[in-house]
C-alpha cells in the first residue's frame, strides 16, 4: 500500500485572499483518507477558513480570492468540472454552533438526501435510522422523529448535525469546532462518534480544545497566523514537536 | 436630589401605560360610532341587492362585488412582483449601488400619495392603453400602489430567516434557489404575509386610485373591463353628496368587518401553516 494511494485531500501552495488580505499562506497539506486530522491553533491562525476552503464555504459571502490547489482525489476542486453542489455533497460540514433547521428531526436528517431527489419513503427511514445511530442519537429521538429539531438541547442538535451530514454519505466530514459549545458528556458522544466514523471517512476536526486532538486525531496540523507550522502524528506532535511554536502552544504558553 | 430609579420607572410606565390605553381608546371609539350607526342598516338585503335612486335606498350588491374584485386582482398581480422582487435583492444579488438605488426608489413609491397613483393609472391603462375605467385599470392601479410595501415587508421579513439557516442549507448541497425555496421562504412567511394583509387592506379602504381608474358604476360588472365601485368609494360619494347617511354608515360597517375577516382569515391561515410545520 503506497502513501499515494491513501490521499484524499492534497492541498497545494494554497494561498487565501479576503479583500486581497492573506488569510492563508502556501498551505501544503496531505490528508490520509479513513483518518481523523485535528487542526490545533490559536484564534485567528486561519483553521476554520481552512476547513471551509475544502468545500468552498468561504464563497458564499464576496470578497474571497483562492491561489494554489486543493485536490481531492486528485481532482482540483476550484478549477474543474467538478461543480460545487456535488463537491458539497462528497464533503460535509459540521459548524461549530449547532444549527438545526426549523423543521422536523427527521426532515432535519433528510433534508440533503430529498435535494438529491431520493423520495422513497422507506428508503428515507433507513437513512434516518442509520444516520442517527451513527450520530449516537437515534435512542434519545427514535419515537418523536416528527418533533421539532428546534426542540432538541444543544448537544443533541449537535448530533443531529452530524447526523445530517451522515444521511448524505459523504467521502469527507469537516467539523469545526464541535464541541465547543457542549458540555463534557455530549462532548464524548461526539467523540465516539468520530472515531467509530473514521473507518468510513475522512475526517478533519478543527479544534479549540488540544486535548480533543489528542485524545481522537490520527495526525495533527498546527496552524499559526495564516500558516501550517506542522503536521505530524498526534503522538509526535504532542510529545515531540520539531518546531518551537508547536511546543509553546502546546504546552499552553500562548493562545 | 437625585430622584430614585424606582420612581422613574412608576412614572415611565404610568406615561407609556397612558399611551396605549389613549390610542386603544381613539381606535375604538372609531370603530363603535361607525358600528353603532352602521350595524342596524346591515342586513342580508342590504348586501344583496341592488342600490335603488343612485344609492339613496336599496343594497349595496354591486359594490360588494367591486370590493371583492378589485383587492383581488391587485394581490394576484402585486404579490408574485412584490415577492418576487425582494427574494430577488436579498438572495440573488449582493448589496451594491444598484440594489441601494433599487431600495431607494421603493421607499420613495411608498410614500408617494396614492392619488399619484391614480393619475398615473388615469393616464396610462384608462387612456394611453384604452382600458376605460374599469375594474381591469383600477386593479392594476392598486396593484401598482402597493407594490412597495409589499417588497419592503417581505424583503424584511426574508432578511431576518437567520444566515446560519442559509449556510445549513447551502453546505448540505442545495442550490440557491432549493436553500429559498426550502428554508427561505417558509420561514419568512408570517412577515411576508403581513405585507400582503397590509396591500389589501390598504386596496380595500383606498379612494382616489379606483375613483379615477375604476369609476364608479353602480351596475353589477359583467368583465374585468365594467366599471365598478368598491365600498369606499360608495361610502365617499354617498356622504358627500348627501345621498344618504344611513347607507354610509351601513357601508362603512361592511367595509370594517370585511378588514377583519380579511385579517382574521390571513392570520389563521399563518398560524395552521406553522402549526403544521412544528
Amino acid at each position: 500500500m503506497t502513501q499515494e494511494k491513501n490521499i484524499k485531500i492534497d492541498t497545494r501552495h494554497l494561498n487565501l485572499y479576503f479583500h486581497e488580505e492573506k488569510i492563508l499562506k502556501d498551505i501544503n497539506l496531505e490528508i490520509t483518507s479513513n483518518q481523523i486530522l485535528g487542526i490545533i491553533g490559536p484564534a485567528g491562525s486561519g483553521k476554520t477558513t481552512f476547513l471551509r476552503s475544502l468545500n468552498r464555504m468561504n464563497e458564499l459571502e464576496p470578497g474571497w480570492r483562492v491561489e494554489g490547489q486543493i485536490l481531492l482525489d486528485e481532482i482540483d476542486i476550484y478549477n474543474s468540472e467538478l461543480d460545487v453542489i456535488s463537491l458539497r455533497k462528497r464533503v460535509g460540514i459540521v459548524f461549530a454552533l449547532p444549527v438545526a433547521l426549523p423543521m422536523s428531526i427527521y426532515e432535519n436528517v433528510v433534508y440533503g438526501v430529498r435535494l438529491s431527489g431520493i423520495k422513497d419513503k422507506a428508503r428515507l427511514d433507513e437513512i434516518v435510522e442509520k444516520s442517527l445511530s451513527a450520530a449516537f442519537l437515534w435512542d434519545e429521538v427514535k419515537d418523536r422523529l416528527n418533533l421539532s429539531g428546534l426542540r432538541l438541547s444543544g448537544g443533541q442538535q449537535q448530533r443531529l448535525c452530524l447526523a445530517r451530514v451522515l444521511a448524505m454519505e459523504p467521502d469527507v466530514i469537516l467539523l469545526d469546532e464541535p464541541c465547543s459549545g457542549l458540555d463534557p458528556i455530549s462532548t464524548t458522544w461526539i467523540e465516539d462518534a468520530l472515531t467509530e466514523l473514521k473507518k468510513n471517512y475522512t475526517i478533519i476536526l478543527v479544534t479549540n480544545n488540544t486535548m480533543q486532538a489528542a485524545r481522537v486525531a490520527d495526525k495533527t496540523a498546527f496552524f499559526l497566523m495564516g500558516e501550517l507550522v506542522e503536521v505530524g502524528l498526534t503522538r509526535q506532535i504532542f510529545t515531540t514537536p520539531v518546531k518551537k511554536e508547536t511546543n509553546d502552544y502546546i504546552t499552553g504558553r500562548f493562545g | 436630589m437625585r430622584i430614585s430609579p424606582k420612581y422613574t420607572q412608576i412614572v415611565a410606565i404610568t406615561i407609556l401605560g397612558a399611551a396605549t390605553v389613549f390610542t386603544v381608546a381613539i381606535l375604538i371609539f372609531i370603530i363603535i360610532f361607525v358600528l353603532e350607526k352602521g350595524l342596524p342598516i346591515l342586513s342580508f338585503n342590504f348586501l344583496f341587492t341592488n342600490p335603488t335612486d343612485m344609492g339613496r335606498s336599496g343594497g349595496i350588491l354591486p359594490i360588494l362585488i367591486g370590493t371583492v374584485l378589485l383587492p383581488v386582482l391587485a394581490i394576484i398581480v402585486a404579490a408574485p412582483l412584490g415577492i418576487g422582487t425582494s427574494v430577488y435583492l436579498v438572495e440573488f444579488t449582493h448589496e451594491s449601488r444598484i440594489t441601494r438605488l433599487i431600495r431607494f426608489g421603493t421607499d420613495c413609491l411608498a410614500g408617494v400619495p396614492s392619488i399619484i397613483f391614480g393619475l398615473f393609472g388615469f393616464i396610462f391603462f384608462v387612456t394611453i392603453l384604452g382600458m376605460g375605467w374599469s375594474i381591469m385599470s383600477g386593479g392594476l392601479s392598486l396593484a401598482f400602489m402597493i407594490l412597495p410595501t409589499i417588497i419592503r415587508t417581505s424583503e424584511e421579513a426574508i432578511r431576518s430567516v437567520p444566515k446560519a439557516y442559509r449556510e445549513v442549507s447551502f453546505s448540505l448541497g442545495a442550490s440557491r434557489w432549493q436553500t429559498v425555496r426550502k428554508v427561505v421562504l417558509p420561514n419568512a412567511l408570517p412577515g411576508v404575509v403581513t405585507g400582503v394583509v397590509l396591500g389589501v387592506g390598504r386596496s380595500i379602504e383606498e379612494t382616489a386610485v379606483v375613483i379615477f381608474t375604476a369609476g364608479s358604476s353602480l351596475l353589477i360588472p359583467t368583465s374585468l373591463f365594467d366599471s365598478t365601485r368598491t365600498m369606499a368609494v360608495h361610502f365617499y360619494i354617498l356622504a358627500r353628496e348627501g345621498l344618504s347617511m344611513d347607507n354610509a354608515y351601513g357601508t362603512a360597517a361592511s367595509l370594517i368587518i370585511a378588514v377583519l375577516i380579511v385579517n382574521l382569515s390571513a392570520y389563521w391561515m399563518m398560524h395552521r401553516f406553522i402549526a403544521r410545520r412544528n
